[in-house]
């Protein structure tokens, strides 16, 4: 088997038997309700990790998305409060601007040669104190085009509901695997992961490439928060605090190398669903403290570190012995 | 000047200059590579060859001079612009990804689409195509971080000459590999050789330069030497041609009179580690300067490596004088007997280049006595200074960063930090390289200033007319073993040259 499967492969292992512990425990696991649960409640941060995977595999990091995702809600909320625009019309100039600010960052990464970390923490900041500029408090979202949005679905055998933002994200999800791994694009982000001096002596425009990859992470964050302000019905600039980290850990959970050069979004989205399956459990046992999931994530987390570190570690030594 | 003759070589460089702040790194140099020909290109470690190569692909600017393509002139912006004219360059460590596909690493940037999507199927198809012309059966879907480096020096051919198409240029390509696979590649080179190809070939085994090569040419000092046909040199000219001597005999200035004697101040018995350097033996006496001889790669960088701990040496005992033994598996172990070490790239192992003279001098010392007992600062001024004085480093004031000082001046400001700490045992390697003539005999007052006070060195250097200028004795290392010893009288540059040059081992003198 090819090496580079392996995180994929055990992501989905872990993923499985999980879900056969959960079910052994609670049959009821296994039914479409709470899987169209799953993907309802995770699709914001399915959505947000598509962004992150392309990132992470271009050996960056991008920690804005957070709070890119609070001031998308804050701004369409405030958007729809004081102005007579329809809410696809602000969607459309949320996504402008969220991906303008994503290519911005992308940009000084490249023309600074900052490290990622830096910026985008810098982005973080920005977007969270222009979400306090517009509001400082939760400003409710009513729209009659909400409530259509909201009670949209697709009814599944067995009765459960794959609602609009729960199809959404695997829409993001098929079109991210697809642009992984059939697009230039795509080839371009794995080459400057695996080494960005060697893609560019190799023709892979390096400063075009990271623009795209942030730019890429912006609009899907806008997105994420428009999918976000759709499942809570508000928009608040403290809302989504620290997603960005849960984005990275369904990364890293997903196979995804932190180092760069090597993951699957489709591994992201196993992540995503192991990260989600934890917190069902917990509110279907109903005695855990919610903090549990944070220390399974945790644990997780650092298992699959030491996964990938195992793994560079075989693989360089088999290339040790076979050159 | 118009070029009407039908013999058009097919890449040409004439008076090629290139010029960086504080040296001439390239000086008029002139280059032909005929279609179909291996023409390899020698030269010492900063002769050009290097520099003469990123000018040709466009990765430098040249300062002066021409490059023609078939007779046009052309002024390649870099690799990727090279490549569209022809020209395909492959480096000694692997310009591939190791984290993608043959097939992938073959065809990035170029990759078959259709309605914009990649067609996989197409990609590992077309790669199978170009590897078959290789003789190379490989799974194309397999990473290449998985290959052998071999094949990923083949698969990094495949991928220029796609490319490319008309000049390949070779920079060590066989740096890391074995003869089997050497014998693999050199196939390779071959059938492109017969496809018309023009291919220039860097690499410092001249073996192998002999055994691939039409024609080389040799560089020194960022001039060009000459260009000879390979067939009608032999090994002694070559190297003379490489190193700078005639054959003459060169007899040693001064000092002729020293004769080691008594017992040896450190002493290295079966010293050697697998893969770098042959065991050897060395005796070091007290206010004794040695000296190392050798090609670039022969493993003069990998002795002094071994002796100073840097690279673990795995047979052999150390022993001070008396014969109490000495354990040296690190640096930190040989700093406590006392060694000094100034590596050869002061850039990237020597001076740390954003601290201050001050800070860069008092390292050493500082790590010596222990980070606890921190030395004062009016002291480390007081060294700085003093050292400043008796080295004559041009500085405006001790706490100027290193890196604003010329190389010369870096040189001494490592010397220094190794005298801080007043060594017994002081290995230098290359310490003349990259610094202006001036700089370079105030090195060489102090490394015979040294001796006269007792201190033992180890000096390695290419320029032989300077080991003889200040070696009681010199040792000859070839192909990484020490082949020969040369004392007093015997320390010639023709001597060194013929050690150096022998294709066999035996003794040459």
């Amino acid at each position: 088997m090819n090496a580079r499967l392996l995180p994929l492969v055990a992501t989905l292992v872990i993923f499985l038997v999980a879900y056969a512990i959960c079910y052994a425990q609670y049959p009821v696991m296994l039914s479409t309700r709470v899987i169209g649960n799953l993907l309802t409640d995770n699709a914001f941060l399915g959505i947000v990790a598509v962004g992150m995977t392309f990132v992470i595999i271009s050996g960056g990091i991008d920690l804005s998305v957070g709070s890119v995702i609070a001031f998308s809600g804050v701004f369409i909320a405030v958007m729809l409060r004081d102005t007579a625009l329809h809410p696809m019309a602000v969607f459309a100039m949320l996504l402008v601007l969220t991906t303008l600010f994503g290519a911005a960052m992308g940009a000084t990464i490249h023309l600074l040669e900052m490290p990622p970390f830096i910026v985008t923490l810098a982005g973080m900041f920005l977007a969270r104190g222009m979400a306090y500029v517009l509001s400082i408090d939760a400003v409710p979202i009513t729209h009659d085009f909400y409530d259509q949005m909201q009670s949209m679905y697709w009814l599944m055998p067995g009765k459960g509901r794959l609602t609009l933002i729960g199809g959404l994200m695997l829409v993001v999800f098929i079109v991210g695997i697809g642009l992984a791994h059939r697009t230039r694009f795509g080839m371009n982000v794995y080459a400057v992961g695996g080494g960005a001096n060697t893609a560019a002596l190799m023709g892979v425009p390096l400063g075009r490439t990271t623009t795209a990859i942030y730019a890429f992470s912006g609009l899907l964050a806008g997105i994420a928060g428009i999918v976000f302000s759709i499942y809570t019905s508000a928009g608040y600039s403290l809302a989504t605090v620290g997603v960005e980290l849960d984005a990275i850990a369904a990364v890293v959970i997903g196979g995804t190398l932190l180092t760069g050069g090597s993951g699957f979004v489709a591994g992201t989205l196993i992540g995503v669903l192991i990260m989600g399956l934890i917190q069902t459990y917990i509110i279907f046992d109903g005695t855990l403290s919610s903090w549990w999931t944070k220390i399974l994530i945790g644990m997780l987390l650092f298992a699959f570190i030491v996964l990938q570190k195992g793994l560079v570690w075989t693989t360089g030594k088999k290339r040790a012995a076979g050159g | 000047m118009p070029q009407s003759d039908a013999s058009q070589p097919l890449l040409r460089a004439r008076g090629v200059r290139k010029i960086f702040p504080g040296t001439i790194a390239l000086d008029g140099v002139d280059f032909s590579l005929e279609a179909g020909e291996v023409h390899a290109l020698l030269g010492e470690n900063g002769a050009g060859k290097s520099t003469l190569i990123k000018c040709l692909t466009g990765a430098y600017r040249r300062d002066g001079g021409d490059i023609l393509l078939e007779g046009e002139i052309i002024n390649p912006k870099g690799t990727i612009d090279a490549q569209a004219y022809g020209i395909g360059t492959v480096y000694q460590e692997v310009n591939l990804l190791p984290n993608l596909t043959i097939a992938e690493n073959l065809s990035l940037g170029h990759q078959p689409t259709r309605f914009g999507m990649i067609s996989v199927r197409d990609m590992n198809r077309r790669a199978r195509e170009v590897l078959a012309n290789y003789d190379l059966s490989v799974d194309v879907t397999r990473n290449l971080g998985s290959c052998s480096v071999a094949v990923q020096q083949v698969i990094a051919i495949a991928r220029a000459v796609t490319l490319s198409g008309k000049v390949l240029i070779l920079d060590e390509p066989t740096a890391s590999l074995d003869s089997h696979e050497v014998g693999m590649l050199f196939d390779v080179i071959r059938s492109l050789k017969q496809r018309g190809l023009g291919i220039v070939f860097i690499s410092h085994f001249l073996d192998q330069i002999f055994e691939i090569s039409d024609r080389l040419t040799v560089l020194r000092n960022g001039r060009l030497v000459g260009t000879e046909t390979t067939s009608d040199i032999d090994r002694l000219r070559l190297v003379n041609l490489m190193l700078g001597r005639e054959l003459e005999e060169e007899i040693r200035p001064h000092g002729k009179d020293h004769t080691a004697t008594g017992e040896p101040r450190f002493s290295f018995t079966g010293f050697g580690r697998k893969g770098s350097i042959a065991p050897f033996d060395l005796a070091i006496h007290s206010g004794e300067v040695v000296g190392v001889a050798g090609l670039l790669g022969s493993g003069r960088t990998e002795t002094a490596e071994v002796l100073f701990g840097v690279s673990h040496h795995d047979s052999g005992v150390a022993s001070r004088g008396e014969g109490t033994d000495l354990h040296l598996k690190s640096p930190r172990d040989a700093i406590a007997a006392g060694f000094g070490f100034c590596p050869e790239d002061r850039k990237t192992d020597g001076v740390i280049a954003d601290l201050t003279v001050r800070e860069n001098i008092a390292l050493a010392l500082q790590a010596r006595i222990g980070w606890m007992r921190r030395i004062p600062d009016r002291e480390q001024r007081a060294m700085a200074n003093d050292y400043i004085r008796k080295l004559d480093i041009r500085t405006p004031d001790a706490e100027k960063p290193v890196g604003l000082l010329s190389g010369g001046n870096q040189q001494k400001v490592m010397l220094a930090r190794w005298l801080a700490t007043n060594p017994s045992f002081l290995i230098l390697d290359e310490p003349t390289r990259g610094i202006d003539v001036g700089a370079h005999a105030e090195i060489i007052r102090l490394i015979e200033d040294l001796c006269a006070q007792g201190m033992s060195l180890l000096v390695i250097s290419s320029e032989l007319d300077e080991l003889v200028a200040y070696s009681h004795r010199v040792i000859v290392v070839r192909d990484r073993h020490h082949v020969a010893e040369l004392v007093g009288n015997e320390i010639t540059t023709d001597n060194m040259v013929s050690a150096i040059a022998a294709p066999e081992k035996e003794t040459v003198i």
